[in-house]
């Protein structure tokens, strides 16, 4: 399990699936970063890794049915806010066969 | 000769690349690649030597795979690979065909829901030819047993404008334009599943497999839900082949490399009856006279309690000679032979479900 740190000040911390991860080169677990939307934190990842925001959003837009993210604990969407220090987890559902 | 044959093998879990030595006797298989998300279709392209995936992840959606070094390292990407807003997203990529005079960068994808997307730069990012699905028909296409899926590409050889795809169940199209507008092409193939005085519809049909013939771009064949058809005008209108064989069902066909009049085929026992190896004895089908006479295939095949059946993308030959034919099951054996199909072995098992087999020589 990786720690949801504290943030540097202004920034929320977004904590990646492996599963994700595994398909950047180069991609961490942990990122730092400002936003006040989770649309803004799927952007700002994109920048960092291009194509990630194909993985984890689908054309309607909205967040794949088998991805969840959770903004402080509670189940999120792309325009829940988010607060600077906020922790933000993208996790794999249970999913497959 | 000096060649090597790369077998390039799609799976439920990931792709598998087989090779085999010039001599034509042994096979290392390597796998799964594509962090083994479900493939659907893995082909290569002979101008560039690049290998392409085309599958779908649950949590991640639809991408094209590639890789340029035979299974080293892959990158993906679904970079344009999308329809606008309002559509149901696209679920996976079924079908993938290089350009046939495209130099190593232009190569075709189907997805599903049923569309057809171009791209001009070996896979990095991709554009929707929309004119397939601002088709009239398209209303009214309803998906097949797998959804409603692009699972056939078929460029011609010679004329880059002209294209036909197949799609579960709306049947096959055919474009003369690069894919701006798009014609039906299925008379004379039935749709036994609708009512008895609408079975042979301009379009609505099940096609499984479509595939075209060496030497002759206008000659066409299809193993379809309900009947095994020839065309040798295109696809404008199709002949029934089927007599002769143990089913009118089945899903995979493959032509010989330079033969037009030989085809295999794998019948299945039929829809509704299972959909596994008639009399449960594994058997491939050939023709040499295109389809107006059949020969069972089955030496080296098992010939006792086989339950398994082959899918519409899960065979292939090569290019050598005389030329290797190979099919993959749903219970993951692989099974090649290298005399046109008169012997059989069994190269690999165990392997999840096999969705496709393509081949490269290399």
């Amino acid at each position: 399990m990786i720690e949801a740190a504290k943030p540097a000040a202004g920034h929320a911390v977004v904590l990646l699936p492996p599963a994700l991860v595994n398909l950047f080169p180069g991609a961490e677990r942990r990122v730092e970063l400002a936003a006040s939307r989770v649309d803004e934190v799927i952007t700002a990842l994109d920048a960092r890794w291009p194509g990630m925001r194909d993985r984890l959003c689908d054309s309607r837009p909205s967040i794949r049915r088998h991805i969840n993210v959770f903004v402080d604990g509670e189940r999120a969407n792309l325009d829940t806010a988010i607060s600077a220090g906020a922790e933000v987890f993208i996790i794999t559902a249970i999913s497959g066969g | 000769m000096g060649e090597k044959v790369l077998l390039l093998v799609g799976t439920k879990k990931g792709a598998f690349i087989l090779s085999r030595d010039t001599s034509r006797s042994s096979w290392s298989l390597r796998g799964p690649f594509c962090d083994t998300w479900p493939i659907n279709h893995v082909v290569g392209d002979s101008a560039s030597g690049a290998i392409y995936a085309a599958g779908g992840n649950e949590w991640f959606g639809p991408a094209v795979w590639k890789t340029t070094d035979f299974g080293e390292s892959w990158t993906h990407s679904s970079e344009g690979l999308s329809y606008p807003p309002e559509e149901e997203p696209i679920k996976m990529v079924w079908s993938l065909a290089p350009a046939a005079r495209g130099a190593g960068k232009t190569l075709y994808a189907g997805v599903q829901p049923a569309g057809l997307f171009r791209s001009d730069d070996g896979g990095a990012s991709w554009h929707h030819l929309s004119g397939l699905r601002d088709h009239p028909s398209r209303p009214e296409w309803q998906p097949g047993g797998a959804g409603l899926i692009l699972h056939g590409l078929v460029p011609h050889p010679e004329d880059e404008k002209q294209l036909w795809v197949a799609i579960s169940a709306a049947g096959v199209f055919h474009t003369a334009d690069g894919g701006e507008t798009w014609e039906p092409r299925n008379r004379g193939t039935r749709a036994d599943f609708n009512p008895e005085d609408q079975r042979y519809p301009e379009f609505g049909q099940c096609v499984h497999c479509l595939v075209t013939a060496p030497g002759m771009p206008d000659r066409l064949y299809q193993q379809n839900h309900c009947g095994m058809y020839r065309s040798d005008d295109g696809g404008r209108g199709w002949e029934s082949i089927e007599a002769g064989l143990p089913s009118s069902f089945g899903f995979p066909a493959a032509v010989h490399p330079r033969d037009p009049d030989t085809l295999y085929l794998v019948p299945l026992n039929g829809d509704i009856a299972g959909r596994y190896m008639p009399e449960a004895r594994a058997a491939v089908w050939r023709t040499r006279d295109g389809g107006r006479s059949w020969d069972a295939l089955r030496r080296g095949l098992p010939q006792q309690n086989v339950f398994y059946g082959v899918l519409r993308q899960a065979m292939a030959t090569d290019r050598l000679d005389p030329a290797g034919v190979y099919f993959g099951t749903g219970s993951g054996s692989l099974y090649a032979s290298a005399d046109e199909g008169e012997s059989w072995t069994c190269v690999a098992e165990h392997l999840p479900t096999i969705t496709s087999v393509e081949t490269l020589v290399i």
